[in-house]
């Protein structure tokens, strides 16, 4: 499943079933591991990773039914660009998906997290979304302790 | 993909304590809300969640701990947690959950609450 392409990237595809955001979300923490990244990093990077990768299979409605995920390694950053073939969408008007009830508390809304977690733990994040899918982009740095 | 997930439930007089393992997503989510749901309806209104054994979890598995803790507030109850990772953590106070649940280190602190 994964392909390198060359020294300092890994190309995955993964399938939109259920739990496949762990098979990315593995890889990436082997591959920050490798890299010397801590252990709170890895877990952030995991997280943003299986974000990224949910809001992929729920929101793109593409046809093929793929993501792909590119990892890229720098001396002091991991790159990962996530993307799917799907509709697009805006980031200003972030997908959330309706339950059709109303939040008890609405600071505490159910759904719709998706990017605000990724924007949280990542140290930049970019996203491309057009009529042919949308990429996004999101860079984690090692911070000195670490380098 | 397997995900193998399991939910002890250690259930006192007084309280009861649901603890996960493995990855926290809408499956393993909804399990643990009928869980809570049966133990709510037997009565216990203050329950801990110990997610010690969950090394990850995801938004959607999240969302369903919020129906969790809108179910007990309905009842006056309440809904402790403990063993969150720091990323757990971080992103529970992110989307306000601390403001309508405890969060605590350990089960012992997250019992001790309660009394």
């Amino acid at each position: 499943m994964a392909n390198t392409l060359s020294n300092d990237q890994v190309l995955l595809t993964i399938p939109m079933l259920p739990d496949m955001e762990l098979a990315a979300a593995n890889l990436a923490s082997f591959i920050a591991e490798s890299m010397s990244f801590n252990d709170e990093q890895i877990e952030e990077i995991q997280y943003a990773m299986i974000e990224s990768c949910i809001n992929a299979f729920e929101h793109s409605r593409s046809s093929d039914q793929n993501v792909i995920i590119e990892y890229i390694m720098r001396a002091d950053e991991l790159e990962f660009k996530i993307t799917d073939q799907g509709v697009g969408f805006s980031p200003e008007n972030r997908p959330v998906r309706q339950n059709g009830q109303q939040d008890l508390y609405p600071e505490m809304r159910k759904r719709g997290w998706g990017l605000e977690i990724i924007h949280a733990l990542m140290d930049r994040v970019d996203i491309r979304s057009g009529e042919n899918g949308t990429t996004i982009s999101m860079v984690k740095r090692k911070t000195n302790e670490n380098s | 993909m397997a995900n193998k997930f399991d939910i002890h439930i250690r259930a006192e007089q007084e309280y009861a304590v649901l603890e996960t393992e493995g990855y926290l997503n809408d499956a393993l989510g909804e399990q643990l809300s009928q869980k809570a749901q049966d133990l709510i309806e037997k009565g216990y209104n203050q329950l801990v969640i110990n997610l010690a054994k969950t090394a990850l979890i995801n938004s959607i598995g999240i969302s369903i701990l919020i129906e969790i803790i809108e179910a007990l507030d309905e009842r006056e109850g309440t809904l402790n947690f403990c063993g969150l990772s720091a990323t757990q953590e971080r992103t529970f106070r992110m989307m306000a959950i601390a403001k309508y649940a405890g969060i605590f280190p350990d089960e012992k602190t997250a019992v001790a609450d309660f009394q």
